[in-house]
Order: structure tokens, then sequence, then C-alpha cells
């Protein structure tokens, strides 16, 4: 017998873990059809997207209401020099780190004149910040045309290694990889990357540093934490995040337009990062999972009340935000610390104090 | 006479075009027990806040162990061993006692320095060593001031700025806080301290000054504050 934890049975659990990963393209494309291993994709990219809003939201505390803005940065470094709008085609490894780095300063530039501000107040700068941006993108055609405007940017590259195009179908042993197959695993190796980076950073001295500013900032400053570089690196490394999965997003879409960065989609990502569990690193990916998914799978409840009523009755894309919202309203109320919570959940205070039992750590 | 550890001249603090501290002066030297008593609102923890590097000083000069260090951050003060226990005690509550004391060496670089403090700072507050996995929001009050002085011992002060250790605090355990606080001072750490509680700080230090809307209005040796009238009148409450 192998006894639970015992490192065979680990090893076995990881293996299993990775082969699943590696197969699932394939079964979802068996068992759901094509369209979903693109659905897969777009998961992918907002687990990234809500891994760096994590940073800022769960391990540093920071209320982010305009984190899209970043995502909407990487994805134009990368569209606007990589497609003929300026008939530049720099390679995927110059501006994926490029977008990285932009992002990057721009998380410093909206952390920079916000570091006073918390909570509620944090919260409306982020909102309006993440607004600039897209109405910027949105403006920025004329008197110079540069984002192209409300068209947005077309036949952007896709991503491409040496002579291998991730936009084209490749058949290799039999198994036919299609675009969204290709993307599936360059999304999959970034957001492994991801996760370890996360993972790292909070169990790090700066991750320590993060939780006692969020927890007190007097106290943190007290000992000795420079809270103004933390809070700023919170920013940037959320950013950052950001940053690569909007210049994925652009490679993998082929076109992008301001349309794509609204506040809903802040909130979207803000929302995975709360119903997965803020500060939990893979109940954030699984709340990003859940949120791509629904709305998808939702769609075809438009179809079923039309094979089963004969008429439809509530259009999906209503029933999509109502089932949302209950969905949040009852997830706030049976679970508040999300699907997975955090082990750093918050302390209800308690009048005696003494007398409570350690808690569980893991 | 013991080298002046902190030298305070005409320190002032201002909220906006408010004055919370109207140009004090007052010294810290080597070894000593310093008590900074007042009523509400008085200007202390103001005064402690500017000294620790929390607040900007508007006015005035602070010079600690030989240097001006007016307007420095305190993440930078803390690096020369002038640590605080902020107000209200201000412990991490979602930290383990553990990791709190951890956060508190989160400057050192010296693991085995930091050991040693740990094992001392168990020692000094045995409670903590017996909840050290708790999580220190559930702690009682007393045990979370407690932590909190262990923390801030747990960077290796020279000088220790402890503000309002007594507050809210059950009587019997702001007599045990106190035992802790000689038992800090008896390891060579000098320490000024803000209370309110005038009799128990004067009690305590060596000396003390008497902070009243903004400014230092009495100051000397702490027993003949004790047993100045007017401070018995207007603190001590006779």
């Amino acid at each position: 017998m192998i006894a639970a934890g015992h490192p065979v049975l680990r090893w076995t659990t990881w293996l299993a873990v990775a082969l699943l990963l590696l197969a699932a393209p394939f079964l979802i494309e068996a068992v759901l059809g094509r369209a979903w291993v693109r659905i897969a994709d777009v998961a992918l990219l907002f687990i990234m997207l809500a891994l760096g809003l994590n940073i800022v939201v769960g391990f540093a505390g920071l209320l982010d209401l305009g984190y899209i803005a970043f995502f909407a940065v990487g994805a134009y470094s990368y569209a606007l020099l990589a497609s003929p709008q300026f008939a530049v085609h720099w390679p995927f490894y110059v501006l994926l780190p490029l977008g990285a780095a932009v992002a990057a300063v721009f998380g410093i530039l909206l952390g920079a004149p916000t570091l006073r501000l918390r909570g509620d107040y944090l919260a409306i700068v982020t909102l309006g910040f993440g607004e600039i941006i897209r109405i910027f993108l949105n403006n920025l055609n004329r008197p110079f045309n540069i984002t192209n405007g409300p068209q947005g940017i077309t036949l952007i590259d896709p991503l491409q290694f040496g002579g291998f195009s991730l936009a084209q179908s490749h058949t290799v042993a039999g198994l036919t990889f299609t675009p969204a197959h290709n993307y599936y695993f360059v999304f999959l190796a970034c957001v492994l990357l991801s996760i370890a980076v996360s993972l790292r950073l909070e169990d790090s001295r700066i991750g320590r540093a993060w939780v006692a500013i969020r927890d007190d900032e007097l106290a943190a400053s007290a000992m000795g934490i420079n809270t103004r570089n933390m809070k700023l690196l919170a920013f940037a490394m959320g950013a950052t995040f950001g940053g690569v999965a909007g210049g994925l997003f652009a490679s993998f879409q082929g076109f992008i337009s301001p349309e794509s960065f609204h506040l809903i989609d802040s909130i979207m990502v803000l929302c995975m990062v709360v119903l997965g569990g803020m500060g939990n690193v893979y109940g954030v990916a699984l709340g990003a999972v859940l949120l791509t998914a629904l709305p998808e799978a939702l769609r075809y409840v438009g179809p079923l009340q039309q094979r089963w009523f004969g008429e439809i009755f509530v259009d999906p894309s209503d029933l999509r935000m109502l089932l949302f919202g209950l969905a949040l309203v009852l997830m706030m109320l049976f679970r508040p610390s999300g699907i997975l919570p955090a082990r750093r959940r918050a302390v209800r205070p308690s009048p005696a104090g003494a007398g409570r039992k350690p808690h569980a750590a893991g | 006479m013991p080298e002046i550890l902190l030298r305070v001249r005409g320190l002032e603090v201002a909220y906006g075009g408010i004055r919370a501290v109207k140009g004090i002066d007052l010294e810290v030297r080597s070894g000593e027990m310093v008590a900074l008593i007042g009523a509400n609102g008085a200007g202390k923890t103001s005064t402690l806040k500017a000294l620790s590097g929390l607040l900007r000083p508007a006015a005035g000069r602070i010079d600690y162990d030989g240097t001006e260090v007016t307007g420095k951050p305190a993440y930078h003060l803390v690096r020369r061993g002038l640590a605080m226990v902020p107000e209200g005690r201000g412990v991490f509550p979602r930290l383990t006692v553990a990791e709190n004391l951890a956060m508190g060496a989160y400057i050192r670089k010296d693991k085995a320095a930091v050991a040693r403090d740990l094992d001392r700072a168990c020692t000094l507050f045995p409670r903590l060593a017996e909840r050290r996995g708790q999580l220190a929001g559930t702690l009682s009050g007393g045990e979370q001031q407690m932590l909190a002085m262990a923390r801030a011992l747990m960077c290796g002060p020279r000088l220790l700025l402890l503000d309002e250790p007594s507050m809210g605090l059950a009587p019997l355990m702001v007599q045990r806080i106190f035992e802790t606080v000689r038992a800090v001072a008896a390891e060579g750490v000098t320490m000024l301290l803000v209370e309110q509680n005038a009799k128990l700080a004067l009690e305590t230090c060596h000396r003390g000054y008497v902070m009243e809307s903004g400014s230092v209005v009495l100051a000397g040796d702490a027993r003949k504050l004790l047993s100045n009238p007017q401070v018995r009148q207007a603190y001590l409450g006779e």
C-alpha cells in the first residue's frame, strides 16, 4: 500500500495533471467541439490576467478597477509593432518583453500618484485610469493616426517560431494542430510560468511585505518596509502580467480595437479574482476558467429554449448577466473568501480573542 | 554622562494649517528611559510619528546618533536602530505570531542574530512563545501589545519609541506591560515612552517631558515631576 502523501503518489498525480493539461485541447475538441478549444485559449489568457490582478489586489490589497488598461497597453504595443499599421514587423521575442516593460511603466505611472490613496478612493482613480487609456486608444487616430481609432488594428502578426507559424494548421503524428491548438500550448506554458512566479512571490520577502502593507501600512513602515516602493512594485508586477497577456491576445486574435478593453472587462477580471479566492493562486486560476466558460456555456440556453418551448423566452445574453449576478451574490453569502480561500483569510474580530484554536496552515 | 542619542530642536508638526506640535525641544541619552506625557491631543503621538519618520516635520531639526535625520523616511531610521511600536498596537492580524516576529526582522540579514533575538523575545514574552502558530488578530489586546513590543525588539533597536502601550488595556495587563517595558530597558534598549497614564510612566522612567497643546510645558527628573503640584493636579487627579 502507498500512503497518501507518499512521493510516488505525488509524482503520479503531477504526471496525471501534466498529461491531462497536454491532452486537454484534443479532449475538448472531441467532446465539446473545436470552438471550445478557442474558448480554452481565452480562458488561459484570462488566467494570466487574473493572476496579475491578484498580485495587486490579493497580495498587496490595492483595489484596482482599471486593470484591463495594462492588457490594452500590452496588446497595442504588440499590435503597433507587428502589423501593417506602421509596416513594422518585429518578432514576438522582442515585442512580448517590450509589452511587459511598457505595461510596467504604465503600472508605475498609475501607482505613483495614487500612493496615498486606499480603498474606495484608489478604486475610483484606477477606474478613471482604465477609461483614460481606452479613450486615448479610441481617439489617437487624429491628428496623426497611431492607433487607427475605433477601427482598431488588423492583420496583426501571429506568433512565429522560425518558420513555424501558430496561425496555420499542422499535422504531427496523425494529430491535427489547428491554430487554436497551437496557441493553447504557448498560453499553457505562459500560465504555468505565471503560476510559478506568483507562488514564489507569495512566499518571498516581497510577498510578506505586501501582506504587512495590506494589514497595517503604518506598522509595515515601522518595520522598515519601504511601503512606497513595495506598492509601486505591486502595480508594476501586476501590470507586467497584463502586458504579456495583452501581447499574446493581440497575436492570437490578429485584430484588436478599444472595444475589447472596457470597464466591464476590468470588473470581469476582478470578479475572477474575488470569486476564485483573492490571494489564492489556484483559486484565482479556477475563477478565471469558470467565468470564461460560464458565459460561453450559456449560449446553448437559447437553442435549448427553442427546442423545449418552441420559442426563446429569455435572451441568452440577458440570462448571462442575470446568472452571473446571482452567482456572485450567492458566492458572497456562502463563501465570502472565494471558492478556494487564501491561507491568510480575513480575521473576524473576536472580543475574547484568547482561547481560539491556532489556524491550520496550508 | 552618556552620549545624547536623540536630540530634537524646535520640532513642529502640522496637519494642513493646524500645528499639532509647536516647536518642542527634547533629548534622550543612551540607556535612558524618557516619558512624554500629556492629555489627549497634546501632540504626543504626532511628535513620536515625526521622530520615527512616519510624518514629515514642518520645521525643526532631529539628530539621531550624531547625524541629522530630519524628514528621513521610517524605513531608513529602522535600519539605523530607531524602532517604533505604533499606537493601537498595529500587529498584522492575518499573520501568525511567529510571522509577525519575522516581519520585525524584515531588514536584517544575519540569520543567526535573528534566531538569537527570537529566543530572547520568547523568554521575555512566554505567552507569545505558546501562541506562535496563532493568527495575531485572534490574540487578546494585552497579548497584541506584547507582540508589538516583541516585534519591535526583533529589528534590534538601540532606541525604541513606544506609543501608548497601556491604551485600552485592563489595569492588571497594564502592570504586566510595564514590567516588560522595564525588562526590555534592562537589556540596554533606550526608550522614549509616550503615555497618558502619567503616574505609571513617571514611576517607570528616569526623566519626563510634559506636553500641553503642542508645547513642552515642564521637563526634568521623573521623580521631581511626580511630586510637582502642577503635574499632580493636571495628570494625577489630585
